[in-house]
Order: structure tokens, then C-alpha cells, then sequence
């Protein structure tokens, strides 16, 4: 028995396609030489010296660097910190939020709040406030507490930092898996006789087990590719991102960036794999039904209240971290004069300021929908196309996902100064907007694609199978049906690739040249120099476009959005 | 409608597929060859999995067969693409679009024929006339009843003009009574429009009252196929007689074939069977019964034991053991007959003509 003949057939068909064969073959060129490559050459950097050939000489200079090392334990401490913090604090509020009579609708609205916060917020929002809180002129240190030697910098300071940012998205799957589970299950644990604390040790957490493991591994992957927030309030703390991006502009070793680079990408991966080919996999198998009826809601105020408090003072508190924002850029002397200015807006305007706003509006605004097209186009294959190249086309355009911006920035430096291989092919591409574009595309594809997949998976197949049959090629198909059902998706992709565009860092501060200065790295220069107020003020102005892009999507959701629509005839 | 519709036949075709859980290769489509004349109305029948939907879809397109080959008239359409081949599916799910309404779905593929403005207007709305849909050309589709989306979703097929429609199961998500008269609906625009149509079903009776020809399939293969008359009365083997109506099984031995009859000894009995086929002297054999077939009485060809008497209002319903073996009985209209308890000693009356011998 072979499938040979209707492979072969399949394949016939596929190429009868012109349209859907010039795009998939166009797709698998960007994906080679914009995300395998980049990541390729790190790996011959690497391991093949010049005049040598094949030599382990990177590795065990870079091995030798106590630099390095120390980076490389610090990642792992940082990553672990950070990734059972935020683990914790995420299930607390996902406990408080489907257990719990929650009453108060500021409550509610805060949790909704803070659930998204992460996904718009710029880097370095959250250090910069956490200096000036409890740094050396914090307003809680030095105003209120009067400790005049405070220092914030270093691991407390990252690890505080990174866990406020990271723990919503534990929240939100971690919310995801509570809600499947199946009441029933408690309430006949209850009914044996098991106490509250019972039941949670010895049927909800293990159910959520995977669960939590995955929101883990999320988060320490998140961590360890952080560069922002470990540059700007790590102080001597080095992680394997803020090192490698000091081989690159400091020791101008970019061999040794590369092998380095090679190590954190390794480690994220591996972590990745693990997250997603086994996590995933196990938590989609204990916990697949779906709840029967409505939870009993715990009443019980010795429970119900210190849990509530907390999370509302997280929540408040990470809601206040944002408000220092607009103040910071607000106040004469941070620490010292609290009485208003317009100065640091004024300076930002007259030092060039305009020229960054304008760069990263651009270039985000050309890469957004791109991107979003392209991620609706790579869902569309994966979810309703068969052909050979197509897991290679998933696959990577997701693993996308767990490359670290500043390793896929080092892979675009070594890649791309000498043109492809260093022959000079495609030279021109070095220094350009159009390689900053290409790397917003690479760093928000594998989101706006997860989503994508999403999506169409919930599209009935037949809906577009009667529309092939009718007599619509796929391009036709894609535009006329697919598109318009998942217009909600593809509008919010377009948003949210616009939004990570604008705020990106990591993998851009390597590449930009002055003809292209970006806020986000207007933010990081200033705030390193310690001008506060300057850093504040591009930070507000940064805050204020992503807000206004989002009611954006809000608005248009309202007014032309189809998936209501949709839903209502399922 | 101008334009001639055509056969559809399929030769040698095979699909495999790779089990899910254990990885193995099988054959859900297994070497099948079907002739259909054009015109007709030829329903896939069979239990759940046997390999229906996925035999439409080759002819469709959306599955490539491995082995084998699909004619639509007299081309082979293996390597076209369902777009480039001129059928029409009416699906389970109907499959509308929910962002266009009624006229904009029906309207869909006339549009990518690149037919004018106005003539589309008018085959629309004589299409929305003939499936009883007129006025509702504005509405959106999930303003529709399911029979009306079911309409909606046959007018869309019907509008192109296709060559041959093909249905998967297109009643099974409406309800009992819907599902008779959308049927009977449609078989007259089929006959009106004169088209060649393939319908899945696993309903016996959708099949019984649609078909000019039934194809019962089991496993991948074809079990049988002939009209509705001939797989009721002249099943093929045990499996389409049970899937098709109620049947009881005999088992018995050939004696003789004599005045173009066989005769079939079954216990200690004889019966004088129509011989329509050949049957060898000495050979085991067995007796198809249909229920409505035959009676209980005082006496008769095969003495039986009632095990089950029930009375079902325009029947009296009877199990009964002839040599050890089961039969059911319906005695209809049994209100001035006598009625036989469990337990009783009876003999069962056979109209002998309408055994069937596999
Ligand atoms: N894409 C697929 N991959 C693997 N196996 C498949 C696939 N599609 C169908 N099958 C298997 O092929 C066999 C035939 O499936 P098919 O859908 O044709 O059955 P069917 O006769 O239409 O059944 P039903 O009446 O339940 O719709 C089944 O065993 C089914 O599990
Ligand atoms: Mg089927």
C-alpha cells in the first residue's frame, strides 16, 4: 500500500495554484534568510574560524571569560526567580478570579487592566518607575523613607521588575485552565469529606500541574531573553542578553557575541521544545473537558479576603508604576524638586526627538501590516493547506517565538554587514530601514501567527471548501471568505504587530545606525545616562501612541467587527 | 436549465489514509468502481466510517485518490483542482457564509464565472423561486431557519449550472419531519433541472425514497448496488440485508431445483423457493425473511414457538424460534386476528415468493 499516487496528485494540484505556489515559495525565502540564517551564521561564526575550518577555539574563549559564566548563572538564577515568582502571583489571581465573589467592578476592571498591560507595555516602563521609586532619589526611599543610599540596581531590582511584567501572562493561561476544569471534580472531593486546602493539594493542583510547569517555562524563557529591563536597573548584574550585547559595542567582538548568542539560543529553545511539545501537549490532555456548570463561588472571608487584598495591592501597584510615567516627565528635579515643567517635553522636541517619533512610527507603521498579512497567510497554510514544506513553514515561523532579540540581533549583524555569507549579495540591505522593518516582522510574526491559527481553527473547513468547489482558486478563497471572517484577528494582529514594533528594543538597538534613531533607544539612552526626566518624557509620548492605536482597534472592532456576527450562527 | 448534465464514474478508486493512533496505512476507499448514468439520483449508503464522504470528496476533489482514476463525463479529473471541475457540493453543514447574505452566497459562484451584473440578479432570483426563497434575497444567513439555510445552501449549488451535485448527509443536522419534506423538495428540483446527483446518507429510508440507484458500501467496498426494489428484496449477502429494513436469517440446505424452483430444506421442513439464481443440490444456504413477509397461523410450512408477542398498534410484532433459530414477524392490522401468547406452538406461514436465498 503506498499514498505515493495521491501525494502526487496532491502536488499536481498544488502547482495547477500559481498563486499559492508563489507564496508559499516567497514565505519560505523569508523565513530562510530572515530567521534560519540569521541563527545559521551564529553557528558557523561560532564553531569555524577562518584559515582554521572547524574549531572549538569561540567556545573556549568565550568559556574562559569569568564574564561569561557569571552572566550564564546569573541568567539561570534570574530566569528561575522570576519564572516561580511569576508563576505564583499568576495563580493567585487566576485562583482569586474564577474561585472568588469578587464584587467590587474596580477589582474586576483592575485585574482586566493589568491582563493586558504586558502585551502593550514599552520596556523599560516598568524599571525606569522602579527607580525612581526606591532608587537612590525614589520617592519612596528617599522622600518617605529618608534612606539616602538605596540601591535598587541588581537582582532584587530585576527580578521585582521582571515579575510584575511577566505574572499577567501566567494569569491569563493559568485562568485559561482553571476555568476547564471541571467543578464536579472538586465538589466531589468536598463531598468525601476533604477540607478547602485539600481539595486545592489534592485535585486542583494536580490537574493544573502542567499547567503551571508551562506558565514556568513561558516566563523563564521571557526572562532570560529580557534585555531591557536587566540593562537599565541590573547595575553589575550582568545576564547572558545585556553581555552579549556589551561583546558587541563594547569589546566589538562579535565572534564571541555570536557564540554566546549560540548558548542563550540554545537554552531557550531546548526550553521551548520542552514547553511546547510536552507541557502543552499534557496539559491539553488532563484537562480537556470542558466545565459542566457554573462554579460555587468561595464566600468564605478568612479566604477570600487576605487573597483578594493582595492581589488588588499587586495590581495597584503595578497600575501606579505606569501613572509614575507621565509624572517623571512632569517634575523639575526627580527626588529633589517635585514642582511641574514642561522643560523635559520641550527638550525632547528640540533635541532631535521628532526625528526618533517619526522613524518609529514609520517603520512600524510599514512593518505592522506586513506582518499581520503575512502571520494570516502563514496560519492560512498551516491550518487549511497540505503540502511538504509546510511544517517547516509552521515550525519555524513559531520557534520565531523563543529567539531572544538580541541573538537574532547579533545573527542580523554577522549575517547581513557582509551581505549574505559575506559575499556582498543583498550588502545593501546593512544600515537600512528596511532590515529594521524585517526585524519588527521576525520579532512579532510568530504571535500575530499563533493567533492567527487560533482563529481559523475555529473557522468551519466546509465554509471554504464550497467556496473552492464553487470555482475560487485559494487566493480568491483567502480574500473573499477567509480574510473577511477572521477580520477581527487580522485587525488586532495588525495592532498588536504595531505595538510590538514600536516598543521593540532588543533585537534593534544593535542595528540602528543614526539615520534611524527609535524611542525605544532615545528611552534607553537617557535613562542610562541617568536623565530621568528626558527618559519620562519619550516614555509618555511612547505610552500615549500605543493607547491611541489600541482604541484604534477598539473603535473599529466596534463598528466593523464580524465576529460577533459569526459567532451568532454557530 | 440548458446545459446537459453528466455521468459520473469512477474506476479502481482507492484512498488511503494514516491511522491516527497507530500510524498503520489503511484503505477507507478500497478499489471501487461505479458507473452513473447521467440524470440520475444515486445515494452512498452505509454504517458510520465505511468510506461515503471521503468517495464524495474524491469526485469533488478535495481528496486525492491513490489509486485509480475519476471521470466527469468522459475526462479524467484526477489532477483538477475542485475549483476547475464542474461540480457542486451542498454540505452537512451547510456551510454558508455568515458575512454575505442570501443573495451574496447564491450569488458567489456566478460572480467567479464572471457573469454581467444583471443576469445574475435574474439566476439568482429564479434560482431563490425555485427553492421557495423569494423575498428573503436580503436577510443574512443566521436569520434563516436550518431548513432555510439548507435551501439557501442548494440554491447556491443549484445557481452554477454544475455538471453533478454532490450532498454529504445535507438533512442529518434538521429535524425528523423537516428532513422528509426537504427531501422530497430535493428530488423534484433534481428531476426538474435534470441534473446528475450523488447524496450521502446513512439514512435507509432518505435512501429508499430519493434513489434511482443505491450503493451500499461496507468497509471501503461496494456491497451492492441496484435499485431501491432490487436491495430490498434481492440483498447480496447478509450485511445489506440487515442494514437495509428488518430481516430475519434461516439457515437451510439445498435439496432439489425443480419447475424453476429450489427447494430448501430448513429442519425437519421443506419450502418450494423462486429460483432466480443458480443453486447447487446439497449446498448450505440461507433464507433472507422480511418481517412483513410473513404471518403466524395454525398451521403452515415451519412449525415455530412464540418467545415475544407485543401489540404496536397497527401491527402485532412477534418473535418467534424455528429450529432453534430467531424470526421476526409483523402480523399488520391485527385487530380481527387471532393473536398467539409467548409460549405458544404455532407454525409460520411464508409467502414463498418473497424469500430471498443468499
Ligand atoms: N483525514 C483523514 N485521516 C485519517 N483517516 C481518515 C481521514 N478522513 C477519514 N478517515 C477515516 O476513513 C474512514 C472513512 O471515513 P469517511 O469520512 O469516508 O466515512 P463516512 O462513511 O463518511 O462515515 P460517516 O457516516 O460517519 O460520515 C474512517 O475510518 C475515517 O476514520
Ligand atoms: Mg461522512
Amino acid at each position: 500500500m503506498s499514498r505515493s499516487k495521491s501525494a502526487q496528485l496532491d502536488r499536481k494540484k498544488l502547482f495547477a495554484d500559481p498563486i499559492l505556489v508563489s507564496t508559499i515559495v516567497l514565505l519560505l525565502v523569508f523565513l530562510i534568510l530572515f530567521i534560519v540564517y540569521p541563527l545559521f551564521v551564529l553557528l558557523i561564526d561560532s564553531v569555524y574560524v577562518k584559515g582554521e575550518g572547524f574549531s572549538m577555539e569561540t567556545f573556549r574563549r568565550i568559556l574562559d571569560m569569568d564574564r561569561f559564566r557569571k552572566a550564564f548563572s546569573n541568567t539561570l538564577v534570574l530566569g528561575g526567580i522570576t519564572g516561580i515568582l511569576s508563576t505564583v502571583i499568576g495563580l493567585l489571581f487566576a485562583y482569586v478570579d474564577c474561585y472568588m465573589k469578587v464584587r467590587s467592578k474596580v477589582l474586576k476592571r483592575l485585574f482586566d487592566v493589568v491582563s493586558v498591560l504586558p502585551v502593550v507595555s514599552p520596556p523599560f516602563v516598568l524599571s525606569l518607575s522602579a527607580i525612581m521609586l526606591f532608587g537612590r532619589s525614589g520617592i519612596i526611599t528617599r522622600t518617605i523613607l529618608h534612606i539616602y543610599d538605596a540601591n535598587i540596581y541588581g537582582l532584587n531590582g530585576i527580578v521585582i521588575v521582571q515579575t510584575l511584567t511577566f505574572f499577567p501572562v501566567c494569569y491569563l493561561m493559568l485562568k485559561g485552565l482553571l476555568k476547564n476544569i471541571d467543578p464536579s471534580l472538586e465538589e466531589a472531593a468536598r463531598d468525601m469529606g476533604a477540607s478547602r486546602w485539600k481539595v486545592f493539594t489534592t485535585v486542583t493542583l494536580p490537574l493544573l500541574l502542567p499547567g503551571l510547569g508551562n506558565a514556568f517555562l513561558v516566563t523563564f524563557i521571557e526572562a532570560v531573553a529580557d534585555f531591557a529591563n536587566p540593562m537599565l536597573i541590573g547595575g553589575s548584574y550582568d545576564t547572558l542578553a545585556t553581555t552579549i550585547y556589551l561583546q558587541v559595542t563594547g569589546a566589538l567582538d562579535t565572534t564571541g557575541a555570536a557564540a554566546m548568542s549560540c548558548v542563550l539560543l540554545s537554552l531557550t529553545m531546548v526550553l521551548f521544545l520542552l514547553q511546547k511539545y510536552y507541557l502543552e501537549r499534557k496539559t491539553a490532555s488532563t484537562l480537556t473537558g470542558k466545565a459542566s456548570r457554573e462554579r460555587m463561588l468561595i464566600t468564605d472571608k478568612s479566604v477570600t479576603r487576605p487573597l483578594t487584598i493582595f492581589c488588588a495591592a499587586v495590581a495597584a501597584f503595578v497600575v501606579m508604576m505606569y501613572i509614575m510615567i507621565p509624572f517623571g516627565a512632569l517634575f523639575k528635579l526627580w527626588g529633589r524638586n517635585y514642582s511641574l515643567t514642561l522643560k523635559w517635553f520641550k527638550y525632547v522636541f528640540d533635541y532631535g526627538g521628532m526625528n526618533a517619533f517619526k522613524s518609529s512610527v514609520v517603520l512600524s507603521l510599514i512593518a505592522a501590516p506586513i506582518t499581520a498579512i503575512l502571520s494570516m497567510i502563514i496560519a492560512y497554510l498551516v491550518v487549511k493547506k497540505k503540502f511538504r514544506s509546510k511544517w517547516f513553514i509552521e515550525f519555524v515561523s513559531i520557534l520565531a517565538m523563543a529567539v531572544p532579540g538580541t541573538v537574532l540581533g547579533v545573527g542580523f549583524i554577522r549575517g547581513y554587514s557582509g551581505g549574505l555569507f559575506r559575499t556582498g549579495l543583498l550588502q545593501g540591505l546593512y544600515g537600512t530601514g528596511a532590515i529594521l522593518v524585517i526585524v519588527f516582522i521576525v520579532r512579532s510574526l510568530p504571535v500575530g501567527t499563533r493567533s492567527g491559527i487560533a482563529a481559523l481553527r475555529q473557522i468551519d473547513k466546509s465554509i471554504e471548501e464550497s467556496a473552492y468547489d464553487l470555482g475560487a482558486n485559494s487566493g480568491r478563497v483567502f480574500m473573499t471568505v477567509t480574510l473577511p471572517l477572521i477580520k477581527d484577528s487580522f485587525f488586532s494582529g495588525l495592532v498588536t504587530a504595531f505595538v510590538r514594533s514600536i516598543t521593540a528594543i532588543s533585537a534593534i538597538i544593535l542595528l540602528v545606525t543614526p539615520q534611524f534613531v527609535l524611542i525605544t533607544c532615545k528611552i534607553n539612552e537617557f535613562a542610562e545616562k541617568g536623565s530621568f526626566g528626558v527618559a519620562c518624557a519619550y516614555a509618555t509620548i511612547l505610552i500615549a501612541i500605543v493607547y491611541a492605536a489600541i482604541l484604534l482597534m477598539n473603535l473599529f472592532m466596534r463598528f466593523f467587527g464580524t465576529s460577533k456576527k459569526i459567532t451568532e450562527v454557530e | 436549465m440548458d446545459k446537459v448534465s453528466k455521468g459520473v464514474r469512477l474506476e479502481n478508486v482507492s484512498k488511503i489514509y494514516t491511522d491516527p493512533k497507530t500510524g498503520k496505512d489503511f484503505k477507507a476507499v478500497d478499489s471501487i468502481s461505479l458507473d452513473i448514468a447521467p440524470g440520475s439520483f444515486v445515494t452512498l449508503l452505509g454504517p458510520s466510517g465505511c468510506g461515503k464522504t471521503t468517495t464524495l470528496r474524491m469526485i469533488a476533489g478535495f481528496e486525492s485518490p491513490d489509486e485509480g482514476e475519476v471521470y466527469l463525463g468522459e475526462q479524467a479529473i484526477n489532477a483538477l483542482t475542485p475549483d476547475k471541475r464542474d461540480t457542486a457540493m451542498v454540505f452537512q453543514s451547510y456551510a454558508l457564509f455568515p458575512h454575505y447574505n442570501v443573495f451574496d452566497n447564491v450569488a458567489y459562484g456566478l460572480k467567479l464565472r464572471g457573469v454581467g451584473k444583471e443576469e445574475i440578479k435574474n439566476r439568482v432570483h429564479a434560482i431563490l423561486d425555485l427553492v421557495e426563497l423569494e423575498g428573503m434575497d436580503a436577510r443574512m444567513t443566521n436569520q434563516l431557519s436550518g431548513g432555510q439555510q439548507q435551501r439557501v445552501a442548494l440554491a447556491r449549488a443549484l445557481v452554477v449550472e454544475p455538471s453533478v451535485l454532490l450532498f454529504d448527509e445535507p438533512l442529518s443536522n434538521l429535524d425528523a419531519k423537516l428532513r422528509v419534506s426537504m427531501r422530497t423538495e430535493i428530488r423534484k428540483i433534481q428531476q426538474k433541472v435534470g441534473i446528475t446527483a450523488i447524496y450521502v446518507t446513512h439514512d435507509q429510508s432518505e435512501a429508499m425514497s430519493l434513489s434511482d440507484q443505491i450503493i451500499i458500501m461496507n468497509k471501503g467496498v461496494i456491497a451492492q448496488i441496484g435499485t431501491p426494489q432490487d436491495i430490498y428484496y434481492h440483498p447480496s449477502s447478509e450485511f445489506v440485508a440487515d442494514f437495509i429494513g428488518e430481516v430475519s436469517f434461516l439457515k437451510g440446505v439445498v435439496r432439489d431445483t425443480r419447475d424453476n424452483k429450489n427447494i430448501i430444506a430448513v429442519g425437519a421442513s421443506e419450502l418450494a423457493v423462486p429460483a432466480y439464481q443458480h443453486l447447487e443440490n446439497g449446498k448450505d444456504c440461507t433464507l433472507v425473511l422480511r418481517p412483513e413477509a410473513l404471518s403466524v397461523a395454525d398451521e403452515g410450512a415451519l412449525p415455530c414457538e412464540i418467545v415475544l408477542s407485543t401489540f404496536m398498534g397497527h401491527y402485532q410484532n412477534y418473535h418467534v424460534t424455528v429450529d432453534g433459530a430467531l424470526v421476526k414477524v409483523t402480523v399488520f392490522n391485527p385487530k380481527n386476528k387471532k393473536i398467539y401468547k409467548a409460549g405458544e406452538k404455532a407454525y409460520l406461514a411464508v409467502e414463498n415468493d418473497s424469500i430471498h436465498v443468499l
